[in-house]
């Protein structure tokens, strides 16, 4: 009773503030504000409007990687295959089946379901770190597969999206507002998604399945159900950001595919915090701005002018965010989100010793709380 | 026939070159559990160092050639070997951590790389008897894969020597059994990861001189490619085991230069096929959980 009561009163600040933001970000394209810095130019014009999109769509493809390695605990090196499988997808979609663009979505996504279940369902024959280097293997594929058959997919040149049979709100520099606004709406819904998800029935046994695997067999569960579930899930969020991606870039090239493009989801979840949903969405963001912002400072004349070695390292921004990734691994290793959380709980706890607050958003990382979703898995299946 | 007999010595070259690669990553996993994906990075640097020390000197001569093997060899040894001391051993048994602080390394490295060298390949220049073909029952063989050959020949002696008949290799093979008994009897395991990550980065640093000359050219993506096929390589042969490595190598070379040839330029797919076929039937690799 009390806990039911406890989270009465804790759920709405999350949500307020969720809601709260998505609203913000949903009137961005209607205020005129400016972020010198930060912010290419001021938030209404195509500039800063795209770099946001492309921003959210990191953050959604980092929310469906979290899902994977935040919530059930597993190192995939394959995400990209299903982000590409969507772009690629409705691409192909619109260029060789001549559909319009919802059909084309809908043939995406599929494609992107299915590959997930059949590549997912193999590499699961493996876990832990042989389980990293099969998905490798098979994105690896993907690539190769795109780079090759350079007559559906443009090859090394890239896939540029045929405008025919999407609607003209959703074409051309002059519409970024709308595909933005598309961008936020594919953001919300991976969003549900990983709610959903984390609080499931499903979530609950695929973290007791990291936790202890051999326990949920004991139990009489199907670890192996649970992985494989999530696993399709997080590729679907994966291939639908792929979706989006390809709407806003009107193209997309086979690095899309690539193992590169993992580990850039990978970094951003790790900078943001494994196992925080808020953190895969702050990552993301704040990936994209370092990314787009060390690209200038890199063609910048304060750079130019120091001595090579400290001018070439710092003119590769890809250089600074690798040694970032590393700094954050060796001493920071909640990210952004653990450590901003760690300090609010030790904040409360300093401040009312009452129950130790279990924030649903939390990875049940530590000991008592994988034991705490394990009884709870098992009370489940029993009733 | 001659076709036949090139597209299967060119196979065992190839898989001499993953060889190289493979051996070291097997190796580390076996003893410390940690995917480097920072082994395609010593690959690199060895490759670029390689050029940099034969550009200098004379780059046809065999005598530079030598050099800028050895040089691979001890950079990579030496990058190895930092890397080991610096990033992985602070993280001691906290695998996925020590897996994403290589991919971090990876990431870096081959941005500084692009940084220095540029990011187009550097065409490099080898002793003129490397560029000549010999011919073997009517098959012109190119001789940078006799060279890949004996490399691998040789490495995988001087392993399998070390692991049987030193005290090193001894703790070493102890290792990979059991590691707690290894430590409960009182030896300092560390002291075998450093020479496991050594060898390892070594091995591959004489893999990226080689490989560029396989390819002909270096560039920063040199390593990254044939990482990939390197991990292949170590699941199909079963993590941890070098007999297994040395037999997938070959395995999965010859398959994919038959495939290559014959199968229109499928091999990259055919490769994962036959991984996704022995991971159907046998998860654990040809060999896994048996070493030297």
């Amino acid at each position: 009773m009390t806990a039911a009561v406890a989270a009465a009163r804790r759920i709405p600040v999350p949500l307020v503030v969720g809601v709260g933001l998505v609203i913000l970000m949903a009137c961005l394209p209607l205020l005129n504000i400016s972020v010198p810095g930060v912010l290419p130019t001021p938030t209404y014009q195509p500039g800063t409007l795209a770099l946001l999109s492309l921003a959210m769509i990191f953050a959604a493809l980092a929310l469906s990687y979290n899902m994977l390695l935040g919530t059930a605990g597993m190192l995939s090196f394959g995400h990209a295959l299903y982000f590409g499988a969507g772009a690629y997808g409705l691409g192909i979609g619109l260029e060789n089946l001549g559909v319009p663009l919802w059909p084309g979505v809908i043939v995406a996504l599929v494609g992107g379901l299915v590959i997930a279940f059949v590549t997912g369902a193999v590499s699961m024959r493996v876990s832990g770190i042989p389980f990293a280097m099969v998905t490798l293997a098979f994105a690896q594929a993907g690539s190769v597969l795109v780079r090759r058959n350079s007559s559906v997919t443009g090859g090394e040149e890239g896939l540029s999206l045929n405008t025919d049979g999407v609607p003209d709100l959703l074409v051309g520099v002059v519409n970024t507002r709308n595909l933005y606004w598309a961008t936020l709406a594919v953001l919300v819904v991976v969003y549900l998604v990983a709610v959903w998800v984390d609080r499931s029935r499903l979530g609950h046994l695929a973290r007791a399945t990291r936790e202890n695997e051999l326990r949920v067999k004991v139990l009489g569960l199907e670890p192996a159900r649970a992985r494989l579930l999530v696993f399709v899930i997080a590729a679907l969020c994966a291939s639908l950001v792929g979706v989006a991606y390809m709407l806003l870039q009107s193209g997309t090239v086979p690095r899309s595919v690539s193992a590169d493009l993992t580990i850039t989801v990978l970094v951003i979840v790790v900078l943001g915090g494994v196992g925080y949903r808020w953190g895969a969405i702050v990552g993301g963001v704040v990936y994209t701005i370092l990314d787009q912002r060390l690209t200038v400072l890199a063609g910048s004349d304060m750079i130019e002018s120091l001595p090579s070695v400290l001018r070439v390292p710092l003119s590769e921004p890809l250089f600074i965010l690798g040694a970032l990734f590393i700094l954050v691994v060796m001493f920071l290793p909640g990210g952004i989100a653990g450590t901003v959380d760690s300090w609010v709980r030790r904040r409360r706890a300093g401040s009312a010793h009452g129950e130790p607050e279990m924030s649903d958003d939390a990875p049940a990382g530590r000991i008592e709380g994988a034991e705490q979703v394990l009884e709870t898995a098992g009370q489940e299946s029993r009733s | 026939m001659s076709t036949l007999v090139l597209v299967l010595l060119t196979g065992i070259g190839l898989g001499a070159l993953y060889f190289l690669v493979a051996s070291g990553l097997s190796l580390i996993y076996g003893l410390m559990h940690v995917l480097n994906f920072a082994h395609g990075a010593f690959l690199t640097l060895g490759a670029f160092m390689g050029f940099e020390v034969a550009r200098r000197l004379d780059s046809t001569s065999w005598w530079a050639f030598a050099v800028s093997i050895l040089v691979g060899g001890l950079v990579g040894a030496g990058v190895a070997a930092l890397t080991e001391l610096a990033l992985i051993r602070p993280l001691y048994e906290r695998h996925i951590e020590q897996v994403l602080v290589t991919v971090g390394l990876a990431f870096a490295a081959v941005a500084l790389y692009e940084g220095i060298w540029g990011s187009d390949p550097i065409y490099i220049q080898a002793p003129a008897w490397m560029r000549e073909t010999t011919g073997v029952l009517g098959a012109q063989v190119p001789n940078t894969y006799w060279v890949l050959m004996a490399a691998a020949t040789a490495l995988l002696i001087s392993l399998v020597v070390f692991l049987r008949y030193t005290r090193f290799g001894t703790i070493i093979r102890a290792g990979v059994e059991n590691r707690a008994m290894v430590t409960a009897l009182g030896i300092d395991v560390r002291t075998a990861f450093l020479l496991v990550f050594a060898i390892g980065g070594s091995a591959a640093g004489v893999g990226g001189v080689l490989a560029a000359h396989y390819t002909g050219y270096v560039s920063a993506h040199l390593g990254s490619t044939l990482l990939i096929f390197a991990f292949i390589v170590t699941v199909i042969g079963g993590l941890g085991s070098l007999p297994g490595a040395a037999i997938a190598s070959v395995m999965v070379a010859v398959l994919q230069q038959f495939a290559n040839y014959y199968m229109g330029g499928t091999g990259d797919i055919i490769v994962v096929v036959a991984l996704a076929g022995v991971l159907l039937v046998r998860p654990s690799g040809l060999l896994g959980r048996r070493f030297a």
